[in-house]
C-alpha cells in the first residue's frame, strides 16, 4: 500500500521508499526528512478532493508533500483511528 | 573567481551552530550574540551567512557562525552544500570551525539525532544541545540527557531558544570549556566520504538503526501527537475556512501596508522637500546645485520612501513565519501555484513583489528547486509595485471620470484593481507557458515542506530579523539606485540647451534625444514624444516618470504637487487610447533598472537579467499596442 491510499488518521509504519524513473535523488531526500523504514506515519490532510497537497505526520514532524511524492512511500498498516 | 585571496582570520576560535531546519537554531543565536551579528552572502552564492559574537565569562571572544539548516550532511541544497562545505573547511574563504554545536529539537530527536550522527564522522570536536525543551515538556517528553550524553559519547547540554536565559547553560560551557585542548571532545576522525552518495546510503542505515536503538534505551520511541498544533490546523487549513482565513489576512496586510505607510512616508516626502528647499536657497541655479537635488537627493528618496512599506511587509512576513503559519500558506496556496507549474513556495517572493521586486528576487532563495527560483525571479516583476502607484493615480485621476458605479464601487477603483489583477494573470499566464518548456523530472520535489508547530512569536527575534532585512535592504539597493539616478540625471542634464531656448532644457539632453528616436519606436502604441522622454529617466525607478514629465512639460521641477499640475496638462493634450495604452505598459514594463541589478545579482550573469528585460519589453509593447489599437477602433483617439 502507498501512503497516497490510506485512511487518514490511522497508524501506519514505513516499508520502503520507491524511486520513480527520473528521479533516483527523491528517495534521498525522502529519507533525510524521515521517511525511513520502520519510522511510524499518519496521514493528517489529502487536500481539495484528495489530490494533494498532503499532509504527513512523520515520527514527530509535519511535511506536507504532494501526491506524487506521497505514492513512492510504501506503508503498512499499524494501527485503525 | 580566479586571482588568489588571502585571507586574514582572527585569532577568535569559530564555533559552528549546526541543525535540521526549525530546531530553533536561529533563535539560540540570537541569544548568544544578541545584536552582536554580521548577515552577508556566503562567498560565491547566494546562501546567507550568519555571523555574530559571543564574549565569554574570561572576557575571551569567540565567533558564532549560524550554519544553514540542513537535514543531512549529504547537501542537495544549495543551502547544505554550503554547510557541508563550511564544515570540512573547503568554503572558500572560511575558516573550518573549531568547535560544532550540533542544535536538536528535543520534540524531534529522532531525525536531530541522525544529524548528529553524521557530524561525529567530521572528525570535529562536537557538542550537543537539546532545544526547545519547553515544547517536549509541554508533550510530556522526559529526556535523559545523562543517558543519551552516555548513548552518543558527546557532551549534552540544553536550551530553551525562546526564553531569555535560556542559553545560560550553554554560555557556561563555552566559558568553562579550555579552548586550547578542544580534541577532547572530537569523537571520529575526519571522514572524507561525506559527498560520496554510497557512503550516504550505507551510513543511512546505519544511523538509523543506531538512532532507533538509542531512542528504545531511553524509552522515547514512540510517536506523539501534536495537539495543539492538530487543533489549529483544523480551523486553518480546513477546505473552506482555510482559504478564507488566509485571503482575510491578506487582505489586511495589504490594507496595512499601504495605509500604516502613509504618514512615515509623508514625513519622509516632507524631509527630502525641505533639503531640497534648502538647498536651492543656499547654492546658485548652476549643475552642482541640479545634481544634488534631481541626482543625489531624488536619488536617496527614492529608496528611502518605500522603507516603510518594505518594512511593514516583512513585519508581517515575519511575524507570520516566527509564528508557523507561512509555510501553511504556502501549502493552501500550491494547488493554485501547482496549476501554473510553481509550487506554493513562490508565493511568499510574490507577495513581497506587491511592496517592491527586489526583496521579492531576494525572498526567492527559500525556494528549494532552482527551475522554480527562475521562474518566479522572471514573474516577480509583473506584481504591482508600489512605484507604479504614482504613475497609475497620475493616469487614473487624468482620464478616468469618478463615478460610481454600484455600492461603494467606483469606476477609478475598479480600474485600479483590474490593473493589478492584470499584472497577477500576466505573471500566472507567463508561469504557465513556461510549465511546457520544462521536463517532468525539474519539477519535482518542489513542495516537500516542513509544516513546524505553531508557536508564539518573540518581539525580540522579529526587531532583530527586521532590522537585518532593512540593513540588507538599503545597503544592496541603496547604492545601485543612487548610482543609476546620477547617471540617468546627467543623461537628462547634458549637454545643456544652446542660449536662447524656448523648449525645455530635457529636450536638448541625451535623454531628451534618445526619447525622440525612442518616439518612432512608441507611435504604435499611441506615446508621443513627451511620454517617450520620461520613460528614460523613468528607468531609476518608475515613479520618477510622474517627475519626469512634469519636467518635459516644462513644469518648475520645484513644485510641491507634479501631480496636480500635469492632470489638467495631459488630460486635455492625450487621447484617451494613449493614456490606456500607457497604463497597459507599465503593467508589464521592465522599467525598474535596480530590479534588473538585483536579478543580475541573485542569478549571477546576464542571461536571466537579459531574457527578463527583452520578454517584458515585448509582453509589455503588445500589450499597449493591443490596448491602443483597441481603444482607437473604439473612437477614443
Amino acid at each position: 500500500m502507498n501512503l497516497d491510499q490510506v485512511e487518514l488518521e490511522s497508524l501506519y509504519r514505513v516499508c520502503d521508499v520507491n524511486t520513480p524513473k527520473g528521479a533516483p535523488q527523491i528517495k534521498g531526500q525522502l529519507e533525510d526528512i524521515g521517511f525511513l523504514p520502520g519510522e511510524h506515519v499518519t496521514l493528517l490532510r489529502k487536500g481539495l478532493l484528495g489530490k494533494g497537497p498532503y499532509m504527513v505526520r512523520v515520527g514527530a514532524s509535519t511535511f506536507a508533500l504532494r501526491q506524487s511524492e506521497a505514492r513512492m512511500i510504501e506503508v503498512e498498516l499499524v494501527a485503525h483511528v | 573567481m580566479s586571482e588568489s585571496q588571502v585571507h586574514f582570520y582572527s585569532s577568535e576560535p569559530v564555533v559552528a551552530l549546526l541543525g535540521n531546519p526549525n530546531c530553533g537554531k536561529t533563535a539560540l543565536f540570537n541569544l548568544l550574540t544578541g545584536s552582536r551579528q554580521k548577515v552577508a552572502n556566503y562567498s560565491g552564492v547566494t546562501v546567507e551567512r550568519k555571523e555574530g559574537r559571543l564574549t565569554l565569562d574570561s572576557g575571551k571572544n569567540i565567533r558564532i557562525l549560524d550554519l544553514p539548516g540542513a537535514y543531512s550532511l549529504y547537501p542537495r541544497s544549495l543551502d547544505e552544500r554550503v554547510t557541508c562545505n563550511v564544515l570540512l573547511g573547503r568554503a572558500e574563504g572560511e575558516k573550518r570551525p573549531d568547535l560544532v554545536v550540533c542544535v536538536l529539537s528535543a520534540s524531534n530527536l529522532r531525525r536531530n539525532l541522525r544529524l548528529v550522527l553524521a557530524a561525529k564522522r567530521l572528525g570535529l570536536p562536537c557538542l550537543v544541545v537539546l532545544n526547545m525543551l519547553d515544547i517536549a515538556q509541554r508533550q510530556g517528553l522526559q529526556i535523559d540527557t545523562a543517558a543519551l550524553s552516555r548513548e552518543l559519547g558527546l557532551p549534552v547540554l540544553t536550551s530553551i531558544g525562546i526564553q531569555t536565559n535560556g542559553a545560560d547553560d550553554l554560555k557556561s560551557f563555552l566559558s568553562n570549556l579550555d579552548w586550547r585542548n578542544l580534541g577532547v571532545l572530537q569523537t571520529g576522525t575526519s571522514d572524507a566520504t561525506l559527498e560520496n552518495a554510497a557512503s550516504h546510503i550505507a551510513h543511512t542505515e546505519s544511523d538509523n538503526i543506531l538512532v532507533q536503538k538509542i531512542l528504545q534505551n531511553l524509552k522515547l520511541d514512540q510517536i506523539i501527537p501534536d495537539h495543539l498544533s492538530d487543533r489549529l490546523d483544523a480551523v486553518l487549513l480546513h477546505s473552506v475556512f482555510g482559504p478564507l482565513i488566509l485571503i482575510t489576512l491578506l487582505f489586511f496586510i495589504f490594507q496595512a501596508v499601504f495605509s500604516w505607510a502613509v504618514l512615515p512616508m509623508d514625513l519622509i516626502k516632507t524631509a527630502i522637500e525641505f533639503l531640497g528647499a534648502q538647498i536651492t536657497e543656499l547654492l546658485p541655479n548652476n549643475w552642482i546645485r541640479s545634481l544634488l537635488i534631481n541626482g543625489i537627493l531624488a536619488g536617496l528618496g527614492g529608496v528611502v520612501i518605500f522603507l516603510p512599506q518594505i518594512l511593514i511587509l516583512f513585519f508581517f512576513i515575519l511575524l507570520l513565519e516566527e509564528s508557523g503559519y507561512l509555510p501553511r500558506a504556502a501549502y493552501l496556496l500550491d494547488r493554485v501555484m501547482g496549476s501554473v507549474g510553481l509550487s506554493g513556495r513562490s508565493f511568499i517572493p510574490l507577495l513581497s513583489s506587491f511592496a517592491c521586486a527586489i526583496p521579492g528576487i531576494m525572498a526567492t532563495r527559500s525556494i528549494s528547486n532552482s527551475r522554480d527560483r527562475l521562474v518566479t525571479i522572471l514573474i516577480a516583476p509583473m506584481m504591482t509595485c508600489s512605484a507604479r502607484l504614482p504613475v497609475y493615480a497620475l493616469l487614473i485621476s487624468a482620464f478616468i471620470p469618478e463615478r460610481k458605479l454600484w455600492a461603494s464601487i467606483d469606476l477609478q477603483g475598479l480600474v485600479l484593481f483590474l490593473l493589478y489583477l492584470a499584472g497577477i494573470l500576466g505573471a500566472l499566464g507567463v508561469a504557465w507557458i513556461l510549465k511546457y518548456f520544462t521536463s517532468e523530472q525539474f519539477r519535482m520535489n518542489a513542495l516537500m515542506m516542513e509544516l513546524p508547530s505553531y508557536h508564539l512569536p518573540r518581539l525580540g527575534n522579529l526587531a532583530i530579523s527586521l532590522w537585518q532585512r532593512a540593513e540588507i535592504f538599503l545597503r544592496r539597493v541603496g547604492g545601485i539606485i543612487l548610482i543609476m539616478t546620477i547617471a540617468l540625471w546627467a543623461l537628462s542634464s547634458f549637454p545643456f540647451p544652446p542660449e536662447g531656448a524656448t523648449d525645455s532644457a530635457i529636450q536638448y539632453s541625451f535623454a531628451g534625444m534618445l526619447g525622440q528616436a525612442l518616439a518612432y519606436v512608441f507611435s504604435p502604441i499611441g506615446f508621443n514624444w513627451q511620454i517617450s522622454i520620461a520613460l528614460v529617466p523613468g528607468m531609476a525607478a518608475r515613479e520618477v516618470v510622474v517627475s519626469s514629465l512634469a519636467t518635459v512639460y516644462a513644469l518648475s521641477s520645484a513644485s510641491a504637487d507634479a501631480t496636480e499640475a500635469l492632470i489638467p496638462l495631459i488630460s486635455s493634450g492625450w487621447s484617451l487610447a494613449t493614456a490606456l495604452s500607457l497604463l497597459a505598459w507599465f503593467v508589464f514594463a521592465p522599467q525598474c533598472l535596480s530590479t534588473i541589478a538585483a536579478v543580475k545579482r541573485e542569478t549571477g550573469g546576464w542571461k536571466i537579467p537579459v531574457i527578463m528585460l527583452s520578454y517584458l519589453f515585448g509582453l509589455a509593447y503588445l500589450a499597449s499596442f493591443i490596448t491602443y489599437r483597441i481603444a482607437t477602433a473604439f473612437g477614443l483617439a
